[in-house]
């Protein structure tokens, strides 16, 4: 495990002294004055370390199947400053840009939304950006999401979820559309509010990831994709035709029956959508519908 | 290569609307972007989208507080479209099933925003963005749309006529980010650039990571102008560790602004006597730093947002999405405390010159929603704008890149015309240094099929664009040693924050100038240290700071031409709205690196009315 400090070596130093040769070339004066930023960026850096309130050292899982040395998984330790409000995602962009910059992680919108950052922090699926360096026990492991195929240090392939959320047939159907010009389809807030919290879902596959029963099933829908069309079936909008159909689509053999109630999807995700109870919800439903035809 | 109809770049509101309108018109559509579409930056806005759905409201209002809001800088029939196609959009987006928040009667809910004479944003809670964006992507599944997701778009393939106006664009040239390849794609009929706003040009901003000006900055360098940079939107209520946004909701709601001394300084200290907290934001931005400048700052640097009063059923009700941005990006609950803000960087008004079908002067080229400028903000956007920009002129430009006759534009873009050439007194010439890019550029000459001739054939240009590119790439990659990106960015949004923030002057501008000019030297030494082709994401980031740089010059240059004081761009010395001198648009051309500035005047001519420019008073 090695330990990662400033990639370059020590500059040497401009005296103050030293008037400046009028016959400098622009070359030379560029070098120098690179030679000068990176000085003062690494001052810079140390005086951040110095000045924050504390600084912890992150375990970042790394992996790179292309370059000699990275094959083979390892972990490198990187000291970040911490400060009241530093993220994971914060303390990954610091490494990135101080020390390492071949760092590879997903990140986009620093504030829970894009649903890009979720990595597995302290043996749990955490958005990087929503999670503070100072709510995590040290030492601070960081490693891709599991049972996932890594593509490179902390970046999995997410082909597979985006199928299965796609397999459920992510968008609005219905038949009921209002004809007159501008008219809304109106929807009653008693069942907006039912639909809301699973229409929160950002895709950052954290709740498959640290579901068992998709790691063993890979054609389980998974917590994810159910919620999707729960989110559907659930809106009276879409009419009873259409909830037919979604009862069947969640129905499948790979569908909601599978779900054990083991409750981590709920415990992960990072949108606090009740994603156990919408998967119950649905097998009772289910068991409702079935009854009709006995 | 790949080869499509109209191929869309970047899968924010204003792609997903654009590919979806292309595929309704029966083109073969294929959208390129960076990040899978749920993660477009458009999942951040949370206020609302503005669209006249009520009695008591018409477009001509819309219409017209938008044009009082641009400052008189936004051209009419840009505007009036937007005007009147918002609502059939809102409309339409409800009937694909976005979960908007609604009234006891089942419609969708509207909320006041500032700078609105009606309560015309329509909302879902305080995530509409969200929900916006994943409804079209939804709408694009539906449809079977393809998607290259992870594909980073860096070049387009524009003949090389000699003026902008008569080149044609072919098609793009784009990495895929996964395996590092590097591909030509030809646009039987039209590119569509939806690549979103430059946020990342500063360090203080609302702007997620991937906001970096791509498309503006390619399109300029292919030779399509940059309208109106000058105009940065500064948002007053952002938090001040991370710059995350608290949406202009909760002031719609009633959220009230205090100073240190527990002033309700929006009235009490007389920026705006009748609107209050709810007046446009550029005059809260100024209010909110003249009050910690003149040291009624809470710790100096921001000001309180307070909603408590609202009650907890209301704040949870429409605002809950807030309640978890303060308290897990500030620690702040904001039930119990007051929230702390401070203006951030937050839209781009100005971006690629469009007409209102969002075609740019060069063929076969448009852009739409943020990095585009049709330009329907001028000079400051309204809260709510934006996302109705993106749907409204998404559209447009995708049915008329596949084929579909909108009529004669009545905005005019390229030095055709009614155009004046303008000078700028820089320190610095910003413009005139090469890059790696650049150097390699030069490549294409011997490409050309004669000696006089331009490159016009699609095949010939695209292939002389992809081997450009793959030059481009190689050099970054090959070096072992020089400068490298995050030090350069670092730099720059060090000295755009200090030098071209809300309150400008010209000695800043200038600093800026010089420090942009530094960036560029920096960028000729450039170097990617990754040597992996795998989601190379340094090379990427390399490759988005040349875009970075562009845009940083693009937006202090015009803050240096205009002597003015007007919407979000202030003067401290000129602290006059100039309308004789000054109603017109700064244009920026490449011109082989060095820009050049010109102008055009605004349109105030509307459908039936000329808007006369009065005083903005709020
Ligand atoms: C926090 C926040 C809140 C807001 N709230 C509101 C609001 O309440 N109401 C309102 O009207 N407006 C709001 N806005 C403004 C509005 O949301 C944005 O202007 C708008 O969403 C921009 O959409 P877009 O489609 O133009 O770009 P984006 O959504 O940013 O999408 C850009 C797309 O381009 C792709 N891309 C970029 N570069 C490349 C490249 N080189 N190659 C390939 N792909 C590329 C990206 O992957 C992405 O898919 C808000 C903005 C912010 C930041
Ligand atoms: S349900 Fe929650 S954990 Fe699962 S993908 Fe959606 S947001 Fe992430
Ligand atoms: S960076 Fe977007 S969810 Fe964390």
């Amino acid at each position: 495990m090695s330990t990662q400090i400033q990639r370059t070596e020590e500059p040497e130093i401009e005296t103050e002294d030293e008037p400046e040769a009028e016959t400098e070339s622009a070359g030379d004066r560029r070098r120098r004055e690179k030679v000068d930023r990176e000085t003062a960026l690494r001052k810079e850096a140390e005086e951040r370390l110095d000045e924050s309130d504390d600084d912890v050292v992150i375990k970042v899982f790394r992996y790179d199947p292309e370059v000699e040395g990275k094959q083979e998984p390892r972990f490198d330790d990187f000291r970040v400053p911490m400060e009241k409000g530093t993220s994971v995602l914060d303390a990954l962009m610091f490494a990135r840009d101080h020390y390492d910059s071949s760092l590879t992680f997903r990140h986009s919108c620093r504030q829970a939304i894009c649903g890009s950052d979720a990595f597995f922090i302290n043996g749990r699926q955490k958005l990087g950006c929503k999670t503070q360096l100072s709510e995590l026990e040290t030492p601070i492991r960081i490693e891709p999401l599991p049972h996932q195929e890594v593509v490179k240090d902390l970046v999995v392939e997410m082909e597979h979820f985006y199928e299965q959320m796609h397999s459920v047939e992510p968008y609005f159907q219905t038949n009921d559309l209002p004809t007159g010009e501008l008219e809304e389809q109106r929807q009653s807030r008693e069942n907006r509010e039912k639909v809301k919290m699973s229409t929160r879902c950002i895709w950052c596959a954290a709740c498959m990831s640290s579901c068992n029963i998709a790691a063993g099933d890979e054609k389980y829908l998974g917590p994810a994709a159910i919620n999707k069309a729960y989110r559907f079936a659930m809106d009276e909008r879409e009419g009873e035709e259409m909830k037919d159909h979604r009862m069947r689509v969640l129905e499948q053999e790979h569908g909601v029956w599978r779900c054990q109630t083991q409750f981590s999807c709920t415990v992960v995700c990072p949108k606090e959508i009740p994603l156990t109870e919408h998967i119950q919800e649905v097998k009772r439903e289910a068991v409702k519908r079935n009854l009709k035809f006995w | 290569m790949y080869e499509h109809d109209v191929l869309v770049v970047g899968a924010g509101g204003a792609g997903l609307r654009a590919a979806i309108a292309a595929h309704e018109e029966g083109a073969d559509v294929a959208m390129v972007t960076k990040l899978h579409p749920v993660r477009s930056h458009t999942g951040a806005a949370e206020g609302g989208i503005n669209a006249a759905l009520r009695d008591g409201d018409d477009w001509e209002l819309h219409a017209y507080d938008t044009m009082k809001g641009s400052d008189y800088l936004g051209d009419a029939p840009a505007i009036e479209t937007l005007a009147t196609d918002s609502p059939e959009e809102v409309v339409q987006l409800e009937h694909w099933g976005m979960p908007f928040s609604r009234e006891e009667d089942g419609r969708m809910s509207q909320r006041p925003f500032g700078g609105l004479s009606f309560p015309r944003t329509t909302y879902a809670g305080a995530e509409t963005g969200h929900h916006l964006l994943h409804t079209l992507y939804e709408q694009v599944v539906k449809r079977g749309i393809t998607v290259y997701d992870e594909w980073y778009v860096s070049r387009l393939a524009v003949t090389d006529h000699d003026r902008p106006e008569d080149r044609v664009c072919h098609g793009l040239v784009a990495i895929d980010i996964k395996s590092g390849e590097i591909e030509g794609f030809r646009a039987r009929n039209g590119v569509v650039l939806a690549t979103g706003g430059p946020g990342q040009v500063y360090d203080h901003t609302t702007n997620a990571v991937s906001c970096t000006g791509d498309g503006p900055a390619m399109a300029y360098r292919a030779g399509a102008p940059m309208e109106d940079m000058e105009f940065i939107q500064f948002h007053p209520t952002t938090l001040p560790s991370t710059g995350v946004l608290i949406s202009e909701g909760v002031r719609g709601e009633g959220g009230v602004l205090y100073n240190a001394l527990g002033e309700r300084f929006m009235f009490e200290r007389g920026y705006a006597n009748n609107d209050g907290e709810l007046a446009s934001r550029d005059v809260v931005s100024r209010a909110e730093l003249t009050e910690v400048n003149e040291g009624r700052g809470v710790n100096d640097e921001y000001v309180h947002l307070d909603m408590r009063h609202l009650g907890a059923e209301r704040i949870v009700d429409r605002l809950e999405n807030i309640l978890h941005l303060a308290a897990d990006f500030e620690g702040v609950d904001g039930l119990e405390e007051p929230m702390p803000v401070k203006p951030g960087q937050h839209y781009a008004m100005g971006g690629t010159e469009t007409d209102e079908h969002g075609e740019t002067c060069i063929s076969g080229l448009y852009a739409v929603g943020e990095c585009a400028c049709a330009s329907v903000h001028g000079a400051n956007r309204l809260g709510g704008n934006a996302l109705p920009e993106l749907i409204v002129f998404g559209r447009r430009a995708g049915q008329h890149a596949a084929g579909r006759d909108l009529g004669e534009a009545k905005i005019g873009t390229g030095q055709v015309g009614e155009y004046e050439v303008g000078e700028v007194d820089t320190p610095v010439t910003p413009g005139e240094i090469g890059t790696p890019e650049d150097v390699v550029a030069d490549g294409g000459e011997s490409a050309r099929t004669d000696g006089a001739g331009a490159l016009v054939e699609a095949g010939p240009v695209l292939e002389n664009a992809v081997e450009t590119e793959r030059e481009r790439v190689a050099h970054l990659m090959g070096r072992d040693e020089g400068v490298q990106q995050a030090e350069i960015r670092e730099m720059l949004q060090k000295s755009m924050t200090r030098n071209v923030n809300v309150f400008r002057n010209e000695e800043g501008l200038k600093q800026a100038l010089r420090d942009i000019r530094t960036a560029r030297e920096l960028y000729r030494d450039v170097y990617v240290d990754d040597p992996s082709r795998t989601f190379n994401t340094d090379l990427i980031q390399t490759i988005e700071m040349r875009n970075l740089i562009d845009t940083a010059e693009a937006i202090t240059l015009g803050a240096l031409a205009r002597e003015e004081f007007r919407g979000a761009h202030w003067r401290q010395e000129f602290q006059e709205r100039d309308d004789e001198n000054w109603l017109k648009h700064t244009l920026l051309s490449w011109n082989d690196g060095t820009p050049e500035v010109w102008y055009r005047p605004v349109h105030l001519e509307g459908r039936e009315k000329t808007y006369e420019p009065k005083i903005r008073s709020y």
